[in-house]
């Protein structure tokens, strides 16, 4: 008898293996595509429900405070290290080929277009992602949410509103600060150990860079932000199960998040620098 | 003989293939205290939250003070929330926000009053629960259980509702808080003369607290009736219920 062959119970023999393979793939893909309408049905809502007024100011201020700006150091240091890294990998790469003196262009198109926004949303998704969807789970499993709607308060509008809109407000300014602190990682590494000169470094830098590159970087920061806040909206408020659950909504915020900010930034860079 | 101020008729609510209310039928008087009592799993909460509107029925009907409440959206689902004052089973205080805050957020959100005059009706609603004035600028996360479900009696109670909702008010109490809690019941529903619905499987509370008394098993009514009347009442399932026995028809989910 082959591994894949089972039995009924009169006696006929099947393939079983291979249907159910079938069957997994299915359910998988099933599953797949009806998240998908969750999460795009909950997107809609927060749209709809949360960013159009009454808005909640205070809660709105509280959210840009916890988001942008206690996001500072964490995006700060990241952006610091990955210019001055990015910086010595251009330098070993470019004495192959002589193109040494590129160093603080590429430094500063690479972080500017790709690894300003990309790295600060991934670091910002596993700070501030992570924590709505631990709050709002908590709120969920401890009736906080229920207890809103009861007491004539809109869960969208109070919770995941204000939330959405600080990360789309916040983000744009993170990673301009990330893109400033990116170039000087990529400067104090040129001119300390690479040898560059101080006025030619800065002065190549200003010369290469185009509005249009910082912008890219920026628009990206504010689909990131929504994708961040949107991922930690949604796997908060749909926790539960306890504190099990909480720890699950967590997870599946940062991983879904980080996932389609890669996803989106792919997507991104081929529509705005596309010929 | 005028409708009930809440009346559910024939609603059924499922979760997937599990059928949790398989048609209940209930109703509480004007200014009446109605007490739902049955075991775990019976649909009790469920049956509150389908009231509430945080959960929707597939079948029946639920209509209050003549309006029906399934289906409601937007504002009128809020301006229907507006009649409802809730009192939930761990109080669901919002951590964020100090005692106050938490007492006056119905009426700072909900009816848009200014937090100097929401602070001081809130510090006269923690005074109505026995809670000084002193707690009003704590975190909830430093009171004890007691203390919360007084301050969840509070937050209930301050935008004066026509309609209070107690889930499980005396769970998790010894019993002298519990009969604390229930006397705090009693007083503040008469004083604002709302009609309230509990649900709970402590006994010595459903007697102190309800008028009428249901009693539901897997998701239906078996038996609703005076308060003063359960103990004859001749219905095998309340029997066994409250004298907490093993034995009957109630079947026990290992």
């Amino acid at each position: 008898m082959h591994r894949y062959e089972g039995t009924t119970t009169n006696g006929i023999k099947r393939q079983r293996l291979p249907v159910t393979f079938l069957a997994t793939i299915g359910s998988f893909i099933f599953s797949m595509f009806a998240e998908v309408g969750r999460v795009s049905i909950f997107a809609r809502d927060a749209v709809i429900r949360g960013l159009l007024p009454p808005w909640y100011f205070r809660q709105l201020l509280e959210q840009i405070i916890r988001i942008g700006y206690n996001s500072l150091p964490v995006v700060g240091l990241t952006a610091f290290f990955t210019g001055g890294a990015l910086a010595l990998q251009i330098y070993i790469g470019g004495t192959r080929y002589n193109a040494e003196n590129l160093v603080s262009s590429i430094v500063a198109l690479g972080i500017t277009r790709e690894l300003g926004p990309v790295m600060a949303g991934l670091m910002v998704t596993g700070r501030v992602a992570a924590a709505i969807a631990a709050e709002l789970g908590t709120m969920r499993v401890t009736e906080q949410i229920d207890a809103l709607t009861t007491l004539s308060t809109n869960p969208f509008k109070y919770l995941v509103g204000p939330r959405i809109l600080a990360a789309v407000i916040t983000m744009p300014i993170l990673v301009g600060i990330a893109d400033i602190i990116g170039i000087f990682g990529g400067f104090v590494v040129g001119t300390s150990s690479l040898g560059f000169n101080y006025a030619a470094y800065i002065k190549n830098t200003t010369d290469f860079v185009q509005v249009a590159d910082v912008t890219s970087g920026l628009i990206k920061a504010a689909v990131f932000g929504f994708i961040i806040a949107l991922m930690g909206c949604y796997h908060g408020f749909n926790s539960k199960g306890g504190a099990q659950g909480v720890g699950k909504a967590t997870t599946n915020a940062v991983v879904s998040g980080s996932i389609l900010i890669l996803a989106a930034n792919y997507a991104l860079t081929s529509l705005l620098f596309s010929e | 003989m005028p409708e009930p101020h809440i009346i559910l008729e024939n609603v059924h609510k499922s979760f997937g293939s599990k059928h949790v209310l398989k048609g209940v039928n209930v109703g509480v008087g004007k200014g009446r205290s109605l007490v739902v009592i049955g075991g775990s799993g019976s649909g009790k909460s469920v049956t509150l939250k389908c009231i509430l509107g945080l959960l929707h029925p597939e079948r029946g009907s639920i209509r209050v003070g003549g309006q029906e409440v399934i289906g409601l959206e937007g504002s009128a689902l809020d301006q229907m929330m507006g009649r409802f004052g809730m009192v939930f089973q761990g109080a669901a205080l919002f951590d964020s926000l100090s005692v106050w805050r938490n007492v006056a957020f119905g009426l700072i959100q909900g009816r848009k009053m200014k937090p100097s005059e929401a602070r001081a009706i809130a510090i006269d609603k923690l005074a109505e629960v026995g809670l000084g004035a002193e707690l009003a600028d704590i975190s909830p996360a430093e009171l004890s259980g007691g203390m919360r479900k007084r301050v969840g009696l509070a937050r209930a109670i301050a935008p004066e509702p026509e309609i209070i909702f107690f889930d499980e008010p005396t769970t998790g109490l010894d019993p002298i808080m519990g009969d604390v809690i229930n006397n705090l019941i009693v007083d503040s529903v008469k004083r604002l003369g709302a009609t309230t619905i509990t649900i709970t499987h402590d006994m010595a509370s459903a007697r102190k607290i309800g008028d009428d008394i249901a009693m539901i098993y897997k998701g239906k009514i078996v038996w609703c009736g005076p308060a003063d009347e359960i103990d004859q009442s001749n219905n095998a399932y309340v029997d066994q219920f409250i004298h907490g026995r093993e034995e009957g028809p109630i079947e026990i989910e290992l």
